[in-house]
């Protein structure tokens, strides 16, 4: 089967977000208060597997070794079969 | 002794590094490229600076799962002393050589200046020819140098001695005015459990010859080969 796993990255609670801090501030400079922005990378990676489980349990994996670094992110994987 | 200079796709201060081991200290020292996987016969390991991969996904995350850091890690465990700069510093944190992680700068730009750094300690290969709390002055170019860790890796690299340069002010007092870029506890490098390597985000490569102002950044690679001499 055929998936698509969408990866969304952000930085753990607590953590500075110095390009959120500056957006917040940009969106003040055009009138917007907001009461905080935050940052996030999303990766779209698509996989051939048997199965979701496998899928998810692979695309966990590459989170763990490569696209999240465990010190600093957390990640969510939402994963939806695809043609 | 021969040491490696470690080439990435994008690192850029390899030929600084060589021309201040060949042509300032008179060593012998090679451009290793990043396929190039077996590092057993060099005494010791430089990791430039530079853009490694332009950056991509995170600062050093990809040159840091290439097959040549196997061989670093192999070299580490032997106990061979490797240096990473600026960018190889993000790759030792991205390869789990070192603890932390480096984040964008606190106020975040590039940031390229003289900072002023205070030796934390002169028990490492890298810094025997420091006194302890010397006030150096070495430049900085990074986005990406906001040094972070969770408090438990900060209490045990203070305990155990493994922070080797802080950011200070001219009079050796850690501020925050003389923090660039952020960093837990002003650390501008650290050295592992064992002392081994150390990565650290100025660059002792332009302080290295006093043309360029100070030879402050010399003695780190001195201190570097006197233990490799021993």
């Amino acid at each position: 089967m055929h998936y698509c796993a969408e990866v969304t990255i952000e930085l753990k609670s607590g953590m500075l977000d110095p390009e959120g801090t500056t957006i917040k501030r940009a969106l003040g400079h055009l009138g917007y208060q907001t009461t905080n922005v935050s940052t996030a990378k999303k990766y779209l990676i698509e996989v051939d597997e048997e199965s979701r489980d496998i899928a998810e349990q692979k695309v966990d994996e590459m989170c763990q070794k490569l696209i999240a670094n465990p010190i600093i992110h957390n990640y969510t994987i939402e994963l939806r079969e695809t043609q | 002794m021969t040491i490696a200079i470690i080439q990435f796709g994008g690192s850029n201060c390899d030929l600084d590094v060589l021309h201040v081991l060949q042509e300032v200290l008179n060593v012998d020292a090679e451009l290793v490229w990043y396929k190039d996987n077996n590092l057993d016969h060099y005494d010791g390991a430089i990791i430039p600076g530079g853009f490694s991969y332009g950056d991509y996904l995170r600062s050093g995350a990809i040159a840091s799962r290439t097959p040549i850091m196997d061989s670093i890690k192999r070299m580490a465990d032997s106990e061979k002393p490797i240096m990473g700069i600026c960018n190889g510093f993000q790759i030792l944190t991205e390869s789990g050589l070192l603890d932390g992680a480096l984040t964008t700068n606190e106020y975040p730009k590039f940031k390229c200046e003289w900072s002023y750094l205070r030796v934390e300690t002169t028990d490492t290969p890298f810094t025997s020819r420091f006194n302890k709390g010397d006030v150096i002055r070495v430049p900085i170019a990074h986005k990406d140098g906001n040094f972070y860790s969770d408090e438990p890796t900060l209490t045990k690299l203070d305990d155990n001695q493994q922070v080797v340069f802080r950011y200070v002010d001219k009079n050796g007092q850690i501020t925050d005015e003389a923090n660039p870029n952020g960093s837990h506890e002003n650390i501008a490098g650290i050295v592992n459990e064992k002392k081994n390597v150390m990565g650290l985000m100025p660059h002792p490569e332009r302080a290295s010859e006093s043309i360029l102002g100070t030879t402050d950044g010399l003695r780190m690679f001195q201190s570097m080969i006197d233990h490799i001499s021993k």
